[in-house]
């Protein structure tokens, strides 16, 4: 565990007019972890998750990504962002590109790839997640799982360095979550550093090797899976369990 | 008088005036409208983007400017272009066609510079987050996220303007520049029958109206089933 770490952040606080969202959170992921963020509604988890690429500015504290300070105003946070993929709850496809300009709009405008490169990654990504029947449709058309699947490998596209994923499953009709949460799956054991704020508790409990438990703007408690989810030491942490489904 | 005699003078009228009514004042009118909805635009567009700025004094200058013209009668509005807009530029010359021109447009982009506001602000904040999350800068993701999307709210609010428009140049009328109303004023003033030409300068302008609220409407359709 001696692994410099991929995000590390000090002392986070965010507040929303009088509400005190984060009230001063310290945590790091290590390169090719997965860390699982749970917690009641409302506890920051989401809001932590948004500072960790900016799309949320802290008032207080510092965040790092790969030895830099993104929370320096100096400092070009859209660079980063291209090695920081993120996933909604809400998917937030383009709807006026196809599935196909979804994926290789960033890339192309941002030089990363030529036209064709980006064309090409396209098609291997929508064969990954079997979307490759759908690549110059709209997305209107696509079921909220495909919707996300898509949002996933777009968010790839940019071979980001972490994967950010909000509540990925939580807008999802119930038979659609298990293809997203294979796609998950299999991206995490390929290797992928991650940061997933789930309601899903199966799923954190798989696929995590790490689990944050956070409740009113702090981080309670953290441990491995089987340590959070069979031998909680903090009493909220018991509760909070003892009232979702594992 | 009977509905005969009105019928048949409204025969003699257009027999006699066809071409003021339809080439003179429908051109004019269409013309104006034209005009003003184009700049209108332009127009309505920097101020749309100003008051997305972060410049607070800016926002509230626009604010303030937007307020006033919807907050007044249009026709004040022309009485004061009509006046004021020869006097500020007295080298220029202005026709009265110019200067109304002018104080239509100034008027049409306070109101467009809502419809372009709004069609903006309608699309998800979502979207936004969306491609600022693949790294794109503001710039990027207005022109190739936003735009794009609200474009679809703002066009047919724009088509709808113009119509909006077409209405309200029969207030230039009172400047006599030659739009539609000009004709009705001319014509009636010729023959002294107010009620036939009234009614055919009406005919004239719903006929435009509904035809252009028509295509507007087949145009929103067919936008919407690109989706």
């Amino acid at each position: 565990m001696n692994k410099e770490p991929m995000i590390r952040t000090v002392g986070l606080h965010k507040s929303f007019g009088s509400l005190h969202v984060l009230k001063g959170v310290s945590e790091h992921v290590l390169p090719q972890e997965v860390v699982s963020i749970i917690g009641p509604s409302g506890s920051g988890k989401s809001t932590f998750l948004r500072c960790l690429n900016m799309l949320e500015v802290p008032e207080e504290g510092q965040i790092f990504f790969e030895g830099v300070e993104i929370t320096d105003k100096k400092v070009d946070v859209n660079i980063h962002r291209q090695k920081m993929g993120m996933v909604f709850q809400l998917f937030n496809v383009f709807p006026h590109l196809t599935v196909r300009e979804n994926i290789t709009l960033a890339p192309v405008m941002l030089k990363k790839k030529s036209k064709q490169e980006a064309n090409d990654m396209a098609m291997e990504l929508l064969n990954r997640v079997g979307l490759a029947d759908k690549a110059d449709n709209k997305p209107g058309r696509l079921s909220g799982g495909q919707k996300q699947r898509l949002a996933i490998v777009r968010a790839l596209a940019m071979e980001p360095d972490v994967m950010l994923f909000d509540e990925p499953t939580s807008a999802l009709d119930p038979e659609m979550v298990g293809e997203v949460l294979d796609v998950i799956k299999n991206l995490v054991k390929s290797g992928m550093t991650s940061v997933i704020v789930t309601h899903e508790m199966g799923f954190a409990k798989e696929v995590s090797d790490r689990v944050l438990f956070m409740d009113d703007g702090m981080v309670i408690e953290s441990g491995t899976p089987s340590e959070i989810f069979n031998t909680p030491q903090n009493p909220r942490t018991k509760d909070f369990l003892s009232k979702v489904l594992i | 008088m009977s509905f005969i005699t009105f019928c048949e003078n409204i025969a003699k009228i257009l027999s006699k005036y066809w071409q003021v009514f339809l080439i003179e004042g429908v051109s004019y009118t269409l013309l104006l409208s034209a005009i003003t909805v184009f700049f209108g635009a332009i127009l309505g567009s920097l101020l749309a983007l100003g008051k997305m700025s972060r410049l607070k004094l800016l926002r509230g200058v626009i604010t303030g400017f937007v307020e006033i013209i919807r907050g007044t009668p249009i026709l004040l509005q022309l009485y004061f272009g009509y006046f004021i807009i020869p006097m500020a530029v007295p080298f220029l010359n202005l026709t009265d066609f110019q200067a109304i021109s002018i104080a239509l447009i100034i008027n049409s982009a306070a109101y467009v510079s809502e419809v372009i506001r709004s069609g903006i602000q309608a699309v998800d904040h979502g979207q936004v987050e969306a491609a600022r999350s693949l790294g794109l800068n503001g710039r990027q993701t207005m022109l190739h996220i936003i735009l794009p999307q609200a474009i679809k709210n703002i066009l047919p609010a724009l088509g709808n303007e113009f119509i909006m428009i077409i209405k309200e140049t029969s207030l230039a009328s009172t400047f006599f520049i030659g739009d539609l109303m000009t004709s009705y004023l001319k014509v009636k003033g010729a023959t002294w029958l107010n009620l036939e030409c009234l009614l055919i300068v009406g005919v004239i302008y719903f006929v435009i109206t509904f035809t252009l609220s028509k295509v507007v409407a087949a145009f929103e359709r067919r936008m919407r089933a690109g989706e």
